[in-house]
C-alpha cells in the first residue's frame, strides 16, 4: 500500500544534510518524505482541491459508494467522503503540528533551562517531568480534556502538555555536554547572555535530534489526535475530523464502509509516512548504523 | 550493597514520582474552571445554595488547600477515594466493578505482542542486508502506526461477512463462559498488541544486531558455533533484557488504547466508565481512575526495574 504513490524527487532544500553520508536506505527516506511533501500539499490546499464544501449536504444521495462524482462515496448525510478527508487531514495536521511544536517550545526550554542551570533548577524542572511522564499518555489527555471541554483546543493543549517531558528530556543530555563545549565557555567569556548562548549556540546542535524526535511524536500525535476525536472529545462535528468520520462511519459500517475505512487509511498514512521519516532520519544520522 | 543502594535510590524516586502525581490528580478537581460544584450539579431547578454549601463540605472544598490535600490523600490511603456525584455510591466501587474487562484485555494484548514480537524481531534480524529488509522495515513501521481501533472496525467487516454467527461485540466473565469470553476479547487484544508488538519487533532486532557485534560472539564463532546455536543461545538471551524492560513501559501505552478500543467492541471496561464520567462531568470517578490506574503504571515499572537489576548482573556494578 506505501508504494502507490511514486516517490517523486525530494527538493534539494528540503534535505538537510546533502552533503552528508550516502543514506543507508535511500528509497525509505525518499519515499517518506515524498508522502509527507504530497500529504502537507493536501492539507494546505484541501480548499482548492476539495471536489466539494466538506459540510455540503446531498440527502438524495446518501451514503453511496465510491464514484466518478464521489471517488471515494458520501456519508450519512451525503457529504463527500474524499472532500471530508482532505479537510480532516488539514485539521488533523494542524492540530498535531501545533501541539508537538508546543510541547517542543515548552520541553525544549525546560530541557535546556535545567541542562544550562544544573541544581536545584534542574532537580525541580525534571522531577516536575518525570511525575507528567508517569501519566499513561491517553490517560493525561483525558484528563485535560475532562477540564478543558471538549474541542480541538482542548486536543492540542492536551497533546502538548502530554509531549513536554519527552522533549525536556530528550534536550537536557545532549545540552548538557554541549553547555562544557569549549566554544559555550568562550561564549560565556566574551559576555554572551544566557539567553544568547542558550538559544544561539546550544540549540542549534541540537537539530537533528529535534527533527527526528519531532517527525516520530508527530507521527503519534496524529494516532493521539485521532483516538481522542474518535471518542468524541476532539474537533467537534460539523467540523470534519479523522477520527470523528471513523466513529460516525462505524455506525454505517454494514451499509456503507467507505468513509471509515478510507478515513481510518488515511490516518494510517499520515502516521506511516512521518514515522517512516524519523526513521530513515535517524539511521542516517546515527554514525553506528553507518557503519554496519 | 550496590544493588541495595540502588533500590534505596529507585525506592526514593518512585515515592517522588507517587506524591507527584497524587498532588496533581489532587489538584485536578480544583482546577476545573469555574464553580466545579455548580458545574457538577449542572443547571438543575433543584441546585440551591445549601446544596452546593453541602456538596462544598462534603468534598471539603470549605478547607485551606493544604488541609484539603493532607485529608485527601489520607482518605486515598485509607481506601476511601470519594463518592460518585450521581448514585453517591463510592467510585471505588465503580471502578473495581468495571477493571477487569480493561485488564484481561491489557494482559491478552500484551502476551499476544510478546508472542508475536519474539519470532518476528528474531527474523528482522536475520534478514538484515538481505533484499527485501526495506520491505520489511516498512512493514513493521505500518503495525507501528496503523490506528488500533481502525484495524478492529475492519476486522469487524471482514469476518462478519466471513463468518456472520460468531460474536464478537460485547464482554462476558471468563469464569461465566471460558470460550464465549476468549472469542470476544481475542480480535479486540490483537487489535490493541500490533502496535505494541511492532514495537517489541523493531526492539529485539535492533538489540539482537548490537549483541551480534559483540567479542564473546565472536569467540563463539571462533570456536566453531555454529551460527543458529549462536543465535539463540548467546545473542538472544542478551537482546531479551531490553526487551523486558520496555514490556513494562508498554503496559501504559495499552491501558491508553484499551479505552479506545473499548468503546469499538463494545466492552464494559474503564474507557467506558472514564468517557461516561467525563460525559456527566462525574470528576471524583475521573480523579479516581487517573490516579489508581497511573499508580499502578508507575508501580509495574517499578518492579519491572527491580527484576531488570536482578536478572543482569552488569546493573549491580
Amino acid at each position: 500500500m506505501s508504494g502507490t504513490s511514486p516517490p517523486p524527487e525530494p527538493p534539494a532544500a528540503v534535505l538537510p544534510h546533502r552533503r552528508g553520508p550516502r543514506l543507508p536506505a535511500p528509497t525509505l527516506y525518499n519515499m517518506s518524505l515524498g508522502m509527507i511533501v504530497v500529504l502537507a500539499m493536501a492539507a494546505i490546499f484541501a480548499p482548492v482541491i476539495a471536489p466539494y464544501d466538506p459540510l455540503y449536504q446531498d440527502i438524495l444521495a446518501r451514503l453511496k459508494g465510491p464514484s466518478a462524482a464521489h471517488w471515494l462515496g458520501t456519508d450519512q448525510f451525503g457529504r463527500d467522503v474524499l472532500s471530508r478527508i482532505l479537510f480532516g487531514l488539514r485539521s488533523s495536521l494542524m492540530i498535531s503540528g501545533g501541539a508537538v511544536f508546543a510541547a517542543f517550545l515548552a520541553g525544549s526550554l525546560l530541557g535546556l533551562t535545567a541542562a544550562y542551570y544544573k541544581g536545584w533548577a534542574d532537580r525541580i524542572i525534571m522531577r516536575l517531568m518525570d511525575v507528567l511522564f508517569a501519566f499513561p499518555v491517553m490517560l493525561l489527555a483525558i484528563g485535560v480534556i475532562a477540564l478543558l471541554g471538549p474541542g480541538a483546543t482542548p486536543t492540542a493543549t492536551a497533546i502538548g502538555i502530554v509531549y513536554t517531558p519527552i522533549f525536556a528530556r530528550l534536550l537536557r543530555g545532549p545540552a548538557l555536554v554541549v553547555a562544557e563545549s569549549d566554544y559555550v565557555l568562550n561564549a560565556r567569556a566574551i559576555g554572551a547572555s544566557d539567553a544568547r548562548i542558550i538559544f544561539l549556540h546550544i540549540l542549534p546542535n541540537l537539530v537533528s535530534v529535534i527533527l527526528v524526535q519531532f517527525s516520530l511524536l508527530l507521527s503519534s500525535a496524529i494516532l493521539v489526535e485521532a483516538s481522542l476525536s474518535f471518542l468524541g472529545l476532539g474537533t467537534q462535528p460539523p467540523v470534519p475530523s479523522l477520527g470523528m468520520m471513523l466513529s460516525e462511519g462505524r455506525g454505517f459500517l454494514f451499509l456503507a464502509p467507505w468513509a471509515a475505512v478510507f478515513s481510518g487509511f488515511a490516518i494510517l498514512i499520515v502516521a506511516f509516512a512521518l514515522n517512516l521519516f524519523g526513521d530513515a532520519l535517524r539511521d542516517e544520522l546515527d554514525p553506528r548504523l553507518r557503519q554496519a | 550493597m550496590l544493588f541495595l543502594n540502588r533500590l534505596r535510590r529507585r525506592l526514593f524516586d518512585l515515592a517522588l514520582v507517587i506524591i507527584g502525581v497524587s498532588v496533581l490528580v489532587f489538584a485536578f478537581i480544583r482546577m476545573i474552571p469555574g464553580d466545579a460544584v455548580a458545574i457538577m450539579l449542572g443547571s438543575n431547578a433543584e441546585v440551591t445554595p445549601e446544596r452546593i454549601a453541602a456538596v462544598r463540605s462534603r468534598l471539603g472544598l470549605d478547607l485551606p488547600i493544604h488541609e484539603q490535600y493532607i485529608a485527601w490523600l489520607s482518605d486515598v490511603l485509607a481506601g476511601n477515594f470519594g463518592v460518585s456525584i450521581w448514585t453517591g455510591r463510592p467510585v471505588i466501587e465503580e471502578i473495581a466493578a468495571h477493571v477487569w474487562p480493561t485488564l484481561q484485555l491489557t494482559l491478552l494484548a500484551l502476551l499476544t505482542a510478546i508472542v508475536l514480537a519474539i519470532p518476528l524481531g528474531i527474523l528482522m534480524a536475520r534478514i538484515r542486508g538481505r533484499r527485501g529488509e526495506a520491505l520489511v522495515q516498512a512493514g513493521s513501521v505500518v503495525g507501528l502506526t496503523i490506528p488500533p481501533f481502525w484495524l478492529g472496525i475492519l476486522m469487524i467487516l471482514v469476518l462478519s461477512s466471513v463468518a456472520p454467527g460468531v460474536q464478537m461485540l460485547g464482554y462476558v466473565p471468563f469464569l461465566q463462559d471460558p470460550l464465549g469470553n476468549l472469542t470476544r476479547l481475542i480480535l479486540p487484544a490483537f487489535a490493541l498488541s500490533l502496535p505494541i508488538t511492532a514495537n517489541l519487533a523493531r526492539l529485539l532486532r535492533s538489540t539482537l544486531l548490537e549483541a551480534l557485534q559483540q567479542d564473546y560472539i565472536r569467540t563463539a564463532r571462533a570456536k566453531g558455533m555454529p551460527a543458529r546455536r549462536i543465535l539463540y543461545r548467546h545473542a538472544l538471551r542478551n537482546a531479551l533484557i531490553p526487551f523486558v524492560t520496555s514490556v513494562g513501559i508498554m503496559a501504559g501505552y495499552l491501558l491508553g488504547g484499551a479505552i479506545v478500543i473499548e468503546q469499538v467492541f463494545a466492552i464494559p471496561g474503564l474507557g467506558r466508565l472514564i468517557l461516561g464520567a467525563i460525559a456527566e462531568r462525574n470528576y471524583p470517578l475521573i480523579q479516581a481512575t487517573i490516579l489508581l490506574v497511573t499508580c499502578s503504571f508507575v508501580l509495574v515499572n517499578f518492579i519491572v526495574d527491580v527484576i531488570y537489576a536482578m536478572i543482569d548482573p552488569r546493573i549491580q556494578g
